[in-house]
């Protein structure tokens, strides 16, 4: 069966029709699930949280990805899976990052049979793009995912949630710790509706202000020695490139914002954490001063740039799922201004999630099409390197997508007549601005009349794909017909492409 | 006129592939002292085939070796082409530059080249400062650069960020190439990271009177574009005085202020230089 966007999806999944179709259809949510554990919660190891939850062969464990490419709690957690000998565990975790490498063996072993998750990087995605997995990866948007708990599509037995500060009770945040990491959003779908859910934690205290993670629903806190590693809490990609054609395209993506009539007083924007997304932010924050503005508010990833700027004024309030470095941990835990939300406040389609109030975000791609689809997923090797993420969720969600790139990266042209992998369909995505010119999607002709005239260079996709070819040549394109090993799930579940071995 | 040349080494193609993206008036493909002796060959190839592969709607500039060395005439052998618009002459005296306008003109008559190919000499001995009055009226130059690390070797000086030991040279340059109608082009500013500094010492140059300024880092050129052009207040200001002047003969009085023949001349080179570097 072929989906809307004439990719193959196979049996027994739903085909992605259109981005707006989730309005179809009614929200579904299970029971939130209190926890009945009202004796003495605390545990001394993550062994004794698995023989009191009586955790078995085939069930399904969740994590969040706060502590990102520092998080140490999904390692001791594959590391007891492996010990016990366990098999066909699912893991439902946010985010997978390089470090989680004790996954690789729990899937080479056949530990872990199945994974949901909305972004994969390192060496486990190598060993599933390899096709190691025994089951199938299901990889979630953000908001979609908080909208698969709720629902019941995925079912979570066991939530192990890290907090970097938690009182006996299971009542706790991420401001304050040796492993702090601000945001806990994407871990609230986690605490509501999984069956059962353990606090992980390196930092016991007395009490906690302003919990987020709340004692009602948790069954357990283990105390550990370390949950995080902080030198992998903060992304190497959250500083302003020096690249000369990232700083290029984003001083060309901040005057079409301007140009557009979109940096006018009581916008709101997402910015993203990449080196060119946070330069954009940069020469927004030139033009807000000169024209003496203020945003209404930012949104998404959060760091030190977007918190330095709601600290002087220039940002009313941050509405924070995620912080991507300790400057935005900073804030979160001093600023009131900067507010944390959970994922389904952020992203879920059935929301009037933060996504849909927003004026415009700014976007990255591995690769683009001609009809504006975008793939984060993989590389042209269909080697999973990332995933939505929150993506598609905003660029269904923002009145303005804008999506920046190098025409061309280690000599490949972006721009491709057929992507590997479609994460976010091409009928979400406005612009594509790179450094050698801008293509804005002729869905959005109130775009194109606005630019009328404009001193930016717009000019088709096509002219773009056909600039860069010039480079590069024409690149040998990869069959798509490996044995399938996962799916992509656009944020109401349907699926919106199909993963394959490399 | 040029506000900006962006020096690109000619052995780094991930560089010169994006020239067109950095928005200098001129890139100045490098194969002097950016290029290892050992490189020299296979910078001089890949340069040769970048220029005959892309068309560019920049300046096309190419610093060669000194043609004193056998280095220089090979550059000029194997570079020379309807392609190239100018060439950056390193440590240049009046000898060099006749030698290298001869040169020029025998390569231009053999391969059939139509257009003459500029001289830029650049003045980096305390020599070459003397003698840049009789450097800039010859033949093909049309623009003089300063070359401020190599002086302050010569001269036994200390390169400062704040720049007071080439305030001669700066100022000569800037009162001879205007003498001549040529371009005079200040010294990069070798701190890439400190874009303060860069706007001052470039301010600091325009304020001498000099009209562009080189770089070593394509993130320095829209700094330098920008200190170099007309601002917006400028333009606006020469579009209003050449219209009230279309009314009036002679000297006549805007906004409580008089308008003579030198305003007016300064009003039609700010709106040329509008227009060529399309403020308007």
């Amino acid at each position: 069966m072929k989906n809307a966007l004439g990719r193959y999806v196979p049996e027994g999944f739903k085909p992605f029709v259109g981005s707006k179709d989730y309005l179809n259809h009614s929200r579904t949510t299970e029971k939130v699930i209190y926890s009945e554990n009202k004796g003495n919660k605390l545990l001394r190891s993550i062994s004794e949280a698995f023989d009191a939850l009586g955790i078995t062969d085939s069930m399904t464990l969740s994590f969040h990805h706060h502590l990102r490419n520092g998080d140490l709690v999904m390692n001791l957690v594959c590391d007891e899976i492996r010990k016990r000998g366990l098999k066909d565990i699912t893991i439902a975790a946010s985010s997978i990052f390089p470090n989680h490498r004790v996954l690789i063996d729990c899937i080479e072993n056949g530990n872990v049979t199945n994974i949901y998750t909305s972004y994969f990087n390192g060496g486990a995605a190598k060993a599933v793009s390899e096709g190691k997995l025994k089951g199938l990866l299901y990889m979630d948007t953000h908001g979609g995912r908080s909208r698969a708990i709720e629902s019941g599509d995925i079912k979570i037995d066991v939530a192990f949630i890290a907090v970097p500060a938690s009182d006996a009770q299971g009542n706790g945040n991420g401001y304050s710790g040796p492993s702090a990491c601000g945001s806990l959003g994407y871990a609230i779908p986690d605490m509501l509706y999984a069956k059962k859910k353990v606090v992980v934690t390196d930092n016991l205290v007395d009490e906690v202000a302003k919990p987020v993670i709340q004692a009602p629903y948790i069954d357990y806190v283990v105390v550990v020695d370390k949950i995080g590693d902080a030198s992998g809490i903060e992304s190497g990609t959250t500083r302003i490139t020096r690249d000369p054609v990232g700083l290029k395209i984003a001083e060309k993506t901040a005057a079409l914002l301007d140009e557009l009539g979109l940096l006018e007083d009581g916008f709101a924007m997402q910015t993203g954490a990449g080196g060119t997304t946070l330069a954009v932010t940069k020469f927004i924050r030139d033009i807000m001063l000169k024209k003496n503005i203020k945003a209404r508010f930012a949104s998404g990833g959060i760091t030190r740039y977007h918190a330095e700027m709601l600290a002087e004024g220039l940002i009313e309030k941050i509405y924070d799922v995620q912080c991507f470095d300790l400057g935005g941990v900073k804030s979160i835990a001093s600023n009131p201004n900067h507010i944390e939300i959970s994922a389904f406040q952020y992203g879920n389609p059935y929301e009037d999630a933060i996504v849909n109030h927003l004026d415009f975000v700014i976007l990255g791609a591995t690769e683009i099409d001609l009809n504006f689809n975008v793939n984060v997923t993989t590389a042209t090797t269909g080697l999973i390197m990332g995933g939505s993420g929150g993506h598609s969720d905003t660029a269904n969600g923002a009145k303005v997508t804008v999506v920046v790139s190098p025409l061309m990266k280690s000599r490949l042209p972006i721009i491709r007549p057929e992507i590997t992998t479609v994460t976010t369909p091409g009928e979400d995505v406005d612009v594509f601005v790179t450094e050698r010119g801008i293509a804005i999607n002729p869905r959005r002709t109130d775009l194109l009349e606005k630019l009328q005239g404009s001193r930016l260079k717009i000019v088709p996709i096509e002219e773009l794909y056909k600039l860069s070819l010039g480079y590069t040549g024409v690149p040998e394109s990869k069959p798509r017909n490996g044995r399938i090993i996962g799916v992509v799930r656009y944020r109401d579940q349907t699926v919106i492409d199909t993963l394959y071995q490399m | 006129m040029r506000r900006s040349l962006l020096f690109i080494p000619a052995n780094r193609p991930g560089m010169m592939q994006n020239a067109e993206v950095f928005e200098a008036d001129g890139i100045i493909f490098d194969l002097e002292d950016s290029v290892a002796l050992n490189e020299k060959d296979a910078a001089r190839t890949l340069l040769k085939h970048f220029l005959a592969t892309f068309k560019f709607d920049f300046e096309v500039v190419i610093r060669i070796n000194p043609i004193d060395h056998v280095n220089g005439l090979l550059d000029l052998e194997t570079i020379i082409s309807p392609a190239v618009d100018a060439i950056m002459l390193p440590k240049a005296d009046p000898a060099m530059v006749r030698k290298l306008g001869e040169l020029l003109e025998g390569f231009e008559r053999a391969r059939g080249i139509r257009k003459t190919i500029k001289i830029i000499p650049l003045i980096e001995l305390a020599k070459s400062v003397l003698q840049m009055e009789e450097i800039a009226g010859l033949p093909r130059v049309d623009g003089m650069m300063l070359g401020a690390e190599d002086l302050s070797s010569d001269m036994e000086m200390e390169r400062t960020k704040t720049g007071n030991e080439i305030f001669y040279p700066r100022a000569r340059l800037a009162y001879i190439a205007r003498a001549f109608g040529i371009d005079a082009i200040d010294t990069p500013f070798t701190d890439v990271l400190d874009e303060d500094g860069l706007c001052a010492d470039a301010r600091r140059a325009k304020g001498l009177g000099l009209t562009g300024k080189a770089a070593i880092h394509p993130n320095q050129i829209r700094y330098i574009n920008e200190i170099f052009s007309p601002s917006k207040a400028q333009i606006e200001w020469a579009l209003k005085v050449i219209a009230a002047a279309k009314e009036h003969s002679g000297a006549f009085s805007l906004d409580g202020k008089m308008i003579d023949t030198p305003i007016i001349a300064r009003c039609e080179k700010i709106l040329e230089k509008g227009r060529k570097w399309k403020l308007l």
